[in-house]
């Protein structure tokens, strides 16, 4: 107690005897404090003007369409001046299922085999491979489906064209398995060890300890990972735009064309005026809110992983 | 004479089982012989990583193959012109896009992130909120930032389609995972670095600029870099922002439209994907080395170059 007395006093004396060095540097700690502050509420700041600018932009233009007829009208037909975009929602609904039905099981086997199974060296191999296929430019993906995998899934179902849901599906699966993979594997390595090794001790299969033992440790992890990869398929534009068919229909089998709400976007803003123009905002808009969601539920995800 | 074993009750004779540390292959199968299940799951995982290993492998051959053949002289040439359809123009404005953003993105992301793991504590509410923020940007699609950067910068701005309005769609995109990366360098940085700073009288702006951020140097560059990978492979935000058009003979200054890579690519595949298909394969091989050159330097910067502590 005492000690602390004098070195106070020592500060203190110091502090008085070159004043005014100190005062001009407590100025600038608190300047570069006060821009690293503001430097944070950039993020604030940028989120809030998004969320203005596309609602103040978007919500006039459904109530002009009038909110029923955009949100569940089935026809997009922009010349005739039908606006609804149920067939777009319920195309990019179809996708994601899709991408999550081709990428959700492949990607978790995957991680559970290279955090359970992976010798050494093969792993130095495994990562940088699904480090590429995270790194590989969506429009990549887009072009490699439109010159591969349309004429393919053509060929083997015989179809009137191969750019379909199963096209969609197939590519996006792909886009989100790095996504899924490295999330998971991480989360399965984070589960503590002797987790494991007791449910071994109790005689049960490696793969009965991973999948009924470590699986249900890392379950938030494992759903997060879900969801990030819902939202990325969700989103996407570039690899989907030319391999979806741009059809906008309910699709009635896999191989139906789709349109997507970023498709759909994408594909008219180039040309699209006034009222067509600002429809398309508000597809921007829909897709928007649907991603907000999808970033609460991982939100609170991660807090209940806390 | 060997004893006899006697069994009390309750006991298991355990001379014919191996113990798990010693198991051998064949023991192994032995075991999963007896729990099929097991087996089959062991296949399906195989089978899975098989799977996508071949694809991967696939796709990067496939384009490799179709694309190395049409890299010609001629598409490097430094003057666009209908015939030589080169994509010279187009490298260079990612190029300055990708500097522009990441200037922008990369001092407000490592401020930021200094004041989040410097000096604001973490139940502070402003940083919470912060926090929430930069997890909604990350996980808004491009389509979407595209959008709003068209109606922001384009349209309200006034400024039409720009290498400028299109740089800071891409620095809004590339801020959360710039802020995120210099965070975690910062919080590798032991304490005691920041102690013996203090105890020897240095103030925290010192502390911060002489100790900690030497410090956490590489992983803030590495974390720049990915964030130059993803404006390198970045479409939907560019194309309503700094424009789609690809007949400009040379790029220009930031004020001018900009197609980069990407958007060249976007531009031929939606104009005419047969006559363009070799262009198309060329600029796919150029983005797909430029991806992994960028994420595999991003990588061994991180790692080799991170210090032990």
């Amino acid at each position: 107690m005492k000690n602390n007395q004098v070195q106070a006093g020592t500060g203190g004396a110091a502090a008085a005897a070159i004043p005014s060095v100190n005062r001009a540097a407590a100025a600038r700690e608190i300047l570069m404090r006060i821009l690293f502050a503001v430097a944070a509420a950039v993020f604030i700041v940028v989120v809030l003007v998004i969320c203005v600018y596309l609602f103040v932009t978007a919500v006039p233009t459904i109530t002009e369409i009038g909110w029923i007829d955009f949100l569940f009208g089935d026809r997009w037909l922009p010349s005739a001046g039908y606006y609804g975009v149920g067939t777009l929602v319920v195309g990019t609904a179809c996708a994601t299922a899709g991408a999550l039905v081709v990428g959700v099981p492949l990607g978790l086997l995957v991680a559970v085999f290279m955090a359970f199974y992976c010798p050494k060296p093969l792993y130095s191999f495994l990562k940088p491979l699904t480090n590429i296929l995270a790194g590989i430019p969506s429009i990549v993906y887009g072009y490699f489906g439109l010159q591969l995998i349309v004429p393919m899934i053509q060929q083997m179902f015989h179809a009137a064209s191969g750019t379909t849901l199963l096209t969609t599906a197939i590519v996006l699966g792909i886009m989100i398995m790095p996504t899924i993979i490295s999330i998971t594997e991480n989360s399965l390595r984070a589960v503590p060890k002797s987790y494991y090794e007791g449910t071994i001790a109790l005689g049960a299969t490696k793969e009965r300890a991973i999948f009924r033992t470590m699986f249900p440790a890392a379950k938030s992890g494992v759903m997060t990972s879900i969801i990030l990869g819902l939202g990325r398929a969700f989103g996407e534009t570039a690899a989907v735009v030319f391999i979806c068919g741009n059809s906008a229909q309910f699709p009635t089998s896999l191989l139906d064309p789709i349109r997507t709400l970023s498709s759909n976007i994408a594909l008219e803003m180039g040309y699209a005026r006034h009222l067509h123009r600002e429809a398309l905002i508000a597809c921007a808009v829909v897709l928007f809110v649907f991603i907000l969601l999808i970033t609460l539920l991982v939100m609170l995800l991660r807090r209940k992983e806390k | 004479m060997a004893k006899e074993l006697v069994l009390k009750e309750g006991e298991v004779d355990a001379r014919g089982i191996v113990p798990i540390n010693r198991q051998r292959f064949a023991d192994k199968l032995q075991a999963y012989l007896k729990k099929p299940f097991s087996f089959a799951l062991f296949l399906l995982i195989c089978l899975a990583t098989l799977i996508t290993a071949a694809i991967v492998v696939w796709i990067l051959a496939y384009v490799l193959i179709r694309g190395i053949p049409n890299l010609k002289p001629e598409l490097f040439a430094w003057r666009w012109t209908s015939d030589n359809m080169s994509m010279m123009p187009s490298l260079i404005n990612t190029l300055s896009i990708a500097g522009l953003s990441l200037l922008v993105a990369g001092v407000i992301g490592i401020f930021a992130a200094i004041f989040m793991v410097e000096y604001a504590k973490s139940t502070n509410i402003f940083v919470k909120i912060v926090r929430v923020a930069a997890e909604t940007l990350s996980g808004i699609p491009s389509i979407v930032f595209g959008i709003f950067g068209m109606i922001l910068f384009t349209d309200a701005f006034g400024w039409g389609l720009t290498i400028l309005g299109g740089s800071l769609t891409m620095a809004m995109m590339i801020m959360p995972l710039i802020m995120r990366t210099t965070e975690e360098a910062l919080l590798a940085v032991p304490a005691s670095f920041r102690e013996g700073s203090y105890a020897l009288g240095a103030g925290k702006l010192r502390t911060i600029f002489v100790i900690i951020l030497p410090s956490a140097i590489p992983g803030i560059i590495s974390g720049v870099i990915l964030g130059l990978g993803r404006v390198v492979g970045e479409t939907m935000a560019l194309v309503f922002t700094a424009g789609s058009a690809f007949n400009i003979k040379r790029p220009a200054g930031p004020m001018s439209q900009g197609c980069t890579l990407t958007v060249y690519m976007y531009s031929i595949i939606s104009e005419n994907p047969s006559e363009y298909a070799g262009v198309a394969w060329a600029i796919a091989v150029v983005l797909i080395l430029l991806t992994i050159l960028i994420n595999g330097a991003a990588e061994l910067i991180g790692n080799k170059l991170k210090k032990e502590y």
